[in-house]
């Protein structure tokens, strides 16, 4: 027998005894420390990269086509994330970097990409991001798309706002922030007049997977007769209707308002931390009032939200939201029992969580763990003084840059009653038998609810209803005959 | 095999034109790089006129992933006793976990990896390079996953361009934890498509799997190893029961449910049978010249062409063989006539168009003409002249072929073939579904499947004709 015979192992066959030793060993508390002292493997994190969140923006006005500068297969990846969650197209290009590109440079790429992308598409406005190959090679957007106008692949007048967007840095609520300050530093350039106030107020929702939110939050404003510009507003483009006529540019923030924007009376971020960057300039640059709020979850931070929009724009609360809040409320000291002293685990993005968490909090539930998977120690900070407003939060644990097997280890070891978050979370849900709510992005395994608002005192008891009910669905199914009963 | 009669409506003078008139509206550059990727068929050609595995024409909006997705998605991330790590950033590991649907037995985390494993490379791993970490990271894997039966280790782009050795980690790592640790050197901007991911991953199997390990048990006259079938929605568990069926013992399958020792083992069989010529046919040409295997492609879509590939595999083997072959088609006839008996009076005479990845277009034609529906055109994202010589024959004459087609192209073809359906992926599904055209992703098979084999029949009759009969497209046109 040859040494490279003798090399040649049987296959083998792991016994059932050591599959169950491992089975429960992986729900064991020794496991858990083993699984939290790992530094260099990350295993299902719930976050994703920087360019998804820029493409999230760039669709979100009208008539603009996101331009990916860099490799082919990120572009079909974001598309693709996009359209499975909203189940809705999500037209992007790329410029197709390859091999050559690497040793060259991708502005030849560029070039090509912008004149094949203007010339079949016509788009309005071409933002720019890019993926990790440019990033590595240092590829300088700025002097490319100059060069690309100057020999006019694209007329000179087509705003191509750039971002650079890297996913070795940060997450896709980052690529968000970059390409929007990106795009309103384009548009608005030139465009403040001294003096000047459209009166209107300007509103970012953030990174926002939820379309019925946006469309929410604009219903607020209409009701207090607030005119607005919703800035990135993307709930046109990912929620529009099937009328037999496929439509690329459905809709989205127009570029004129979006010009106006820095003349408006007010700007506000639903959002602290997708738009850091964004806000920091929009302070130094628009006119008006600024102001960042909590994502409205739940009644208080919805009460904060109208009274602030009340004050900047001097308007009285319409008695109609006032009577959503009572129902509101209603609906929650209604259902208080089925969620009061509940459990959770939550995983999200910063703003998210903390909007989640508010809600909980608001219902008497505690936010046992709490996980974001690419945050920093400031989050934590916040989080924790939100906790610690309330009896509830007391023994609620922050974890940051933890990811999806650490929040296994955390929900076989120490249960909760309920998980929320996106589709991603639906693995660890099921080894640890819990109800997974889905609120998030992505949701890429139920239907519609994007469509349906956890935003504003509606929203509260969307999803009031979405957790009360599947605590008493599971009773009426997993409980013995005789208290099987009429009533819950 | 006989030529398929003409589609009415269709010629090759009416594809051309609608083929020049898409053309005009692109930059004379495009025009002249995509024009050789766009022909009507003909079917008694040699070689099929249309050009492919070129380089995406940038901006044109192409649907084609990378040599990543290649491998990850296509070829490693089925086998699911290994664990598979995304070598890089955090984004493609993401964007790829359980968006395939290459389903699998075992218990995740436990005996199988369903998950998203991750380096989740930060700033300063490109700077100062990730193989300390790399090497780390399948330490820390393996501690914690010790059932694992190896790793495979998938770059990303950054990867090959800092510089990074995986080789000589996976060399190191393999020795140290006695496991097979592969390196796949698949980064995202090489080559022009998912393809070069399928190659590169098969040489890796090559170089690193096969032939390092055998079987416990004899090899038996009736050995067989499934090859590129990746268990989407089911499908080898409704593909090797019919082969189970006929007498055959399928050792190992590539790689869908696969399990990788099985895999390093295959080259025990008598016959190795490719389901996904484009993405594994390299294995087989392996094993053919180094143990002189034979291979034969088959196609499990519908009714007729299981027979005709039963019937093929039969001949291979001996009278035991081709009598069983010869007694699963007599039993099956009147279960797939039942299927028919029920869909084709409400599908016979409509068209379908088909745009997929380098298989499935020409495959599933047989399925669709089993119900009475005629193809229009079709094409490939990632697809080689092999696969559109495979493909010409089975189409009819003047019909459109399009490879890599930009949605602005395809869209233009919908347009005017008005097809009464559209297969393809994710990213078209509600493009044509706005416009009011029913659709099927024929990647995922629309999360439901299995379409394979007999069983898979039954659920793709039923799906095509739910697409198409839903009365929910008479809800279109608003009345006012």
């Amino acid at each position: 027998m040859s040494a490279a015979e003798a090399a040649v192992k049987f296959v083998t066959e792991t016994p059932p005894e050591e599959i169950e030793r491992v089975k429960e060993w992986i729900n064991s508390e020794e496991y858990k420390e083993k699984n939290f002292e790992r530094t260099a493997l990350v295993v299902n994190p719930a976050h994703a990269c920087q360019p998804l969140g820029a493409q999230m923006v760039a669709t979100g006005f009208e008539g603009a086509l996101p331009f990916i500068h860099g490799s082919q297969g990120c572009a079909s990846y974001f598309r693709s994330t996009f359209s499975r969650h909203y189940r809705e197209p999500a037209a992007a290009t790329c410029d197709a970097m390859t091999e050559d590109g690497a040793v060259f440079g991708g502005q030849n790429n560029l070039f090509e990409g912008l004149e094949n992308a203007y010339a079949l598409y016509k788009p309005k406005m071409i933002p720019i991001f890019t993926t990790c190959m440019p990033e590595v090679i240092g590829d300088d957007l700025n002097a490319y798309t100059k060069n690309a106008k100057a020999q006019g692949f694209i007329p000179e007048d087509l705003p191509t706002p750039y971002a650079n967007t890297p996913s070795f840095n940060g997450s896709h609520i980052h690529g968000y922030d970059a390409m929007l300050r990106s795009i309103l530093q384009t548009l608005t350039e030139g465009q403040k007049v001294e003096g000047k106030c459209t009166g209107k107020l300007n509103i970012i929702p953030g990174f926002d997977g939820n379309v019925g939110n946006l469309r929410e939050y604009k219903r607020i404003l209409d009701l207090m007769g607030i005119p607005y510009t919703m800035l990135a507003d993307v709930s046109d483009v990912f929620d529009s209707g099937c009328d037999g006529e496929y439509k690329l540019y459905p809709g989205g923030t127009k570029m004129e308002d979006a010009a106006e924007s820095i003349n408006g009376k007010a700007t506000i971020s639903m959002q602290k931390y997708s738009t850091v960057t964004t806000m920091k300039w929009i302070e130094s640059e628009y006119d008006g009032e600024k102001a960042i709020l909590p994502l409205p979850f739940g009644v208080k931070k919805t009460d904060e939200m109208l009274m602030k929009l009340a004050e900047l724009f001097d308007k009285p609360i319409p008695a109609e939201l006032k009577a959503e809040r009572a129902r509101a409320v209603d609906a929650m000291t209604d259902a208080q029992q089925y969620l009061h002293g509940r459990k959770f685990a939550i995983a999200g993005d910063p703003d998210y969580l903390l909007g989640i968490v508010t809600f909980l909090l608001e219902m008497g539930a505690r936010p046992w763990h709490i996980l974001c998977s690419r945050s920093t120690k400031k989050f934590q900070k916040e989080m924790q003084a939100l906790l610690d407003t309330s009896v509830f939060g007391e023994g609620c644990s922050i974890y940051i840059n933890k990811d999806l097997w650490h929040m296994r280890s955390l929900l076989v070891t120490d249960p909760v009653d309920g998980i929320i978050g996106d589709t991603h979370a639906k693995w660890a849900a099921r080894d640890a038998k819990i109800p997974l709510f889905r609120i998030g992005f992505p949701i890429i395994d139920r239907v519609n609810l994007h469509r349906t608002p956890v935003v504003g005192y509606n929203g509260a008891i969307s999803m009031l209803s979405m957790l009360a009910n599947k605590f008493l669905d599971i009773k009426d199914e997993t409980c013995d005959d005789q208290w099987f009963e009429m009533m819950r | 095999m006989a030529e398929r009669k003409p589609i009415k409506g269709i010629t090759i003078e009416s594809t051309e034109k609608l083929i020049a008139d898409t053309l005009a509206e692109m930059p004379e550059k495009a025009q002249k790089k995509r024009a050789p990727h766009l022909g009507a068929n003909e079917p008694g050609a040699s070689a099929c006129a249309v050009k492919s595995n070129k380089k995406v024409v940038p901006g044109v909006m192409s649907q084609r992933g990378c040599a990543y997705a290649g491998a990850k998605g296509v070829v490693w991330g089925p086998i699911r006793d290994m664990i598979h790590v995304s070598h890089g950033p955090v984004g493609c590991g993401v964007y790829s976990w359980g968006t395939r649907r290459n389903l699998m037995q075992g218990i995740p985390g436990v005996t199988s990896f369903p998950m998203d494993f991750t380096s989740d490379f930060q700033e300063r791993d490109i700077v100062y390079g990730g193989d300390l970490k790399l090497e780390k990271l399948l330490r820390e894997a393996d501690e914690l996953f010790p059932l694992n039966k190896g790793m495979s280790v998938l770059s990303e782009c950054p990867v090959g361009l800092i510089g990074d050795d995986i080789n000589a980690v996976a060399k190191k790592m393999e020795k140290e934890l006695d496991k097979l640790v592969v390196p796949c050197n698949c980064e995202g901007f090489r080559g022009v498509s998912q393809s070069l991911g399928h190659h590169i991953s098969n040489d890796s199997i090559r170089d690193h799997i096969i032939g390092k390990f055998k079987f416990k048990e004899e090899a038996g006259p009736y050995d067989i190893a499934l090859i590129g079938d990746y268990n989407i929605g089911g499908d080898v568990w409704a593909a090797k029961p019919i082969l189970e069926e006929i007498g055959l013992n399928v050792k190992s399958v590539w790689t869908g449910d696969g399990e990788v020792e099985k895999i390093g083992a295959t080259h025990s069989v008598k016959l190795n049978l490719i389901h996904c010529y484009r993405s594994m046919n390299y294995m087989c040409k392996v094993m053919e010249e180094k143990w002189n295997i034979p291979w034969l492609e088959y196609n499990f879509f519908g009714p007729t062409k299981i027979e005709e590939s039963l019937r093929a595999i039969g001949e291979l083997f001996d009278d035991k063989i081709r009598k069983n072959v010869e007694k699963v088609i007599k039993k099956y006839k009147p279960v797939m006539k039942e299927v028919t008996d029920e869909y084709k009076p409400r599908l016979e005479g409509k068209t379908a168009m088909l745009f997929v990845g380098g298989l499935r277009p020409r495959h599933t034609i047989g399925a669709y003409e089993d119900l009475g529906i005629q193809i229009t055109g079709a094409g490939y994202e990632f697809a080689h002249q092999d696969d559109y010589d495979r493909t010409a024959p089975e189409m009819a004459k003047g019909t459109l072929i399009y490879d890599d087609v930009s949605e602005f192209e395809l869209e233009k073809f919908v347009e005017e073939l008005k097809p009464d359906l559209v297969g393809s992926g994710i990213k078209e599904k509600y493009v044509f579904q706005k416009a009011g055209i029913p659709f099927r992703q024929m990647h995922s098979w629309d999360y439901s499947g299995p379409y394979h084999g007999y069983e898979g029949f039954k659920i793709f009759a039923r799906d095509i004709d739910m697409a198409i009969n839903s009365p929910t497209w008479d809800l279109v046109k608003s009345p006012f």
